[in-house]
């Protein structure tokens, strides 16, 4: 019996034939893609109006080869927690950490970005209260940035419990539940990066 | 009693679910995703007219978003539920956008004007 198919057989047998807490954590994505899909349809709405507040739209102020060199940065961590769960899978808990580590170091470089990315915008005059537009983009980021924060926690603590040698392969779905909201933080990403960076401005938006 | 319960819970298991891929498969996904993401930056730089641009930037993001969920999050392996589970909470928020979308056009149209 394979170290995947042991896993399964801990579990007691359910109505699904699945892991509770596996569907748990979909029912929770499924759930997150509404948070951000009216977040992300707030900003598109808003993403061109300035009304009487003025002030430049985020579209003014992105550095594209910046947040391009970011999005690849978290599109690779999703590898490094693939590999992560593998090597859990395979009983190698060495490599285990190291992609755990890998991981969440690539995602502390994407945070970094992103505090620069905003402090830069801030002192070119886009805040969070400059105009409609910009309260849509920081509340849309900002969230995205608060969820990868907490994934960096997470697998900061399965490092920590299976270097206190806690986490052994019977309990890979551990490392399986944490990759599954670190990967749905990654899609999220893809659809903001090209819906918020790259679809060009609508004609005529901009306060300048 | 409990030793078939557990054997057909095995057996469910073994119906519904398939071997995970190896770390080479990965490997090879990322390098499309890499690939992908360089062609999306690459598009923004040519000079192409709206609609073909935005055309081929959602549709190289769609295909980026299905590659992680069925390969890195192993929905293509897993059970057919969750990926019904999960199709649910992206149709129901696909349908929040469009409602939005039509109500704030709307408003818009007849001259309401809403948040500035």
């Amino acid at each position: 019996m394979s170290v995947q198919a042991a896993a399964h057989a801990e579990h007691p047998a359910t109505n699904t034939g699945m892991s509770n807490v596996k569907v748990g954590m979909w029912g929770f994505l499924a759930s997150e893609c509404l948070l951000f899909g009216a977040l992300i349809s707030t900003y598109l709405l808003y993403r061109g109006r300035v009304g009487q507040a003025g002030g430049p739209i985020p579209h003014d102020v992105y550095d594209i080869p910046f947040t391009s060199v970011s999005s690849f940065v978290l599109l690779m961590s999703s590898l490094t927690m693939v590999l992560a769960l593998a090597a859990i899978q395979r009983g190698d808990e060495r490599r285990l950490r190291v992609w755990l580590v890998a991981t969440a170091l690539l995602g502390m470089v994407f945070i970094s970005g992103q505090v620069y990315e905003f402090s830069t915008f801030v002192e070119e005059g886009l805040t969070l209260k400059t105009n409609v537009a910009s309260t849509a983009f920081f509340v849309l980021t900002g969230f995205h940035g608060a969820h990868v924060s907490i994934g960096i926690l997470m697998l900061l603590s399965l490092w920590g419990i299976s270097h206190q040698g806690k986490l052994p392969p019977s309990r890979s779905e551990a490392v399986e539940l944490v990759g599954l909201y670190w990967h749905f933080v990654d899609i999220v990403w893809i659809v903001i990066f090209t819906l918020v960076y790259l679809v060009p401005a609508p004609a005529g938006a901009g306060g300048g | 009693m409990a030793t078939r319960e557990g054997a057909g819970h095995d057996a469910e298991i073994d119906r519904e679910t398939h071997p995970h891929p190896s770390p080479k498969e990965y490997v090879k996904v990322a390098v499309i995703l890499a690939i992908i993401t360089a062609l999306e930056v690459g598009l923004y730089y040519i000079d192409l007219p709206n609609g073909p641009l935005i055309g081929l930037l959602l549709a190289f993001s769609a295909l980026k978003f299905a590659l992680v969920v069925l390969w890195f999050m192993h929905l293509r392996f897993d059970s057919p539920v969750l990926k019904r589970l999960f199709v649910t909470g992206l149709v129901l928020a696909a349908t929040v956008y469009a409602i939005v979308f039509i109500i704030t056009l709307a408003n818009r149209s007849s001259g309401a004007v809403v948040g500035g």
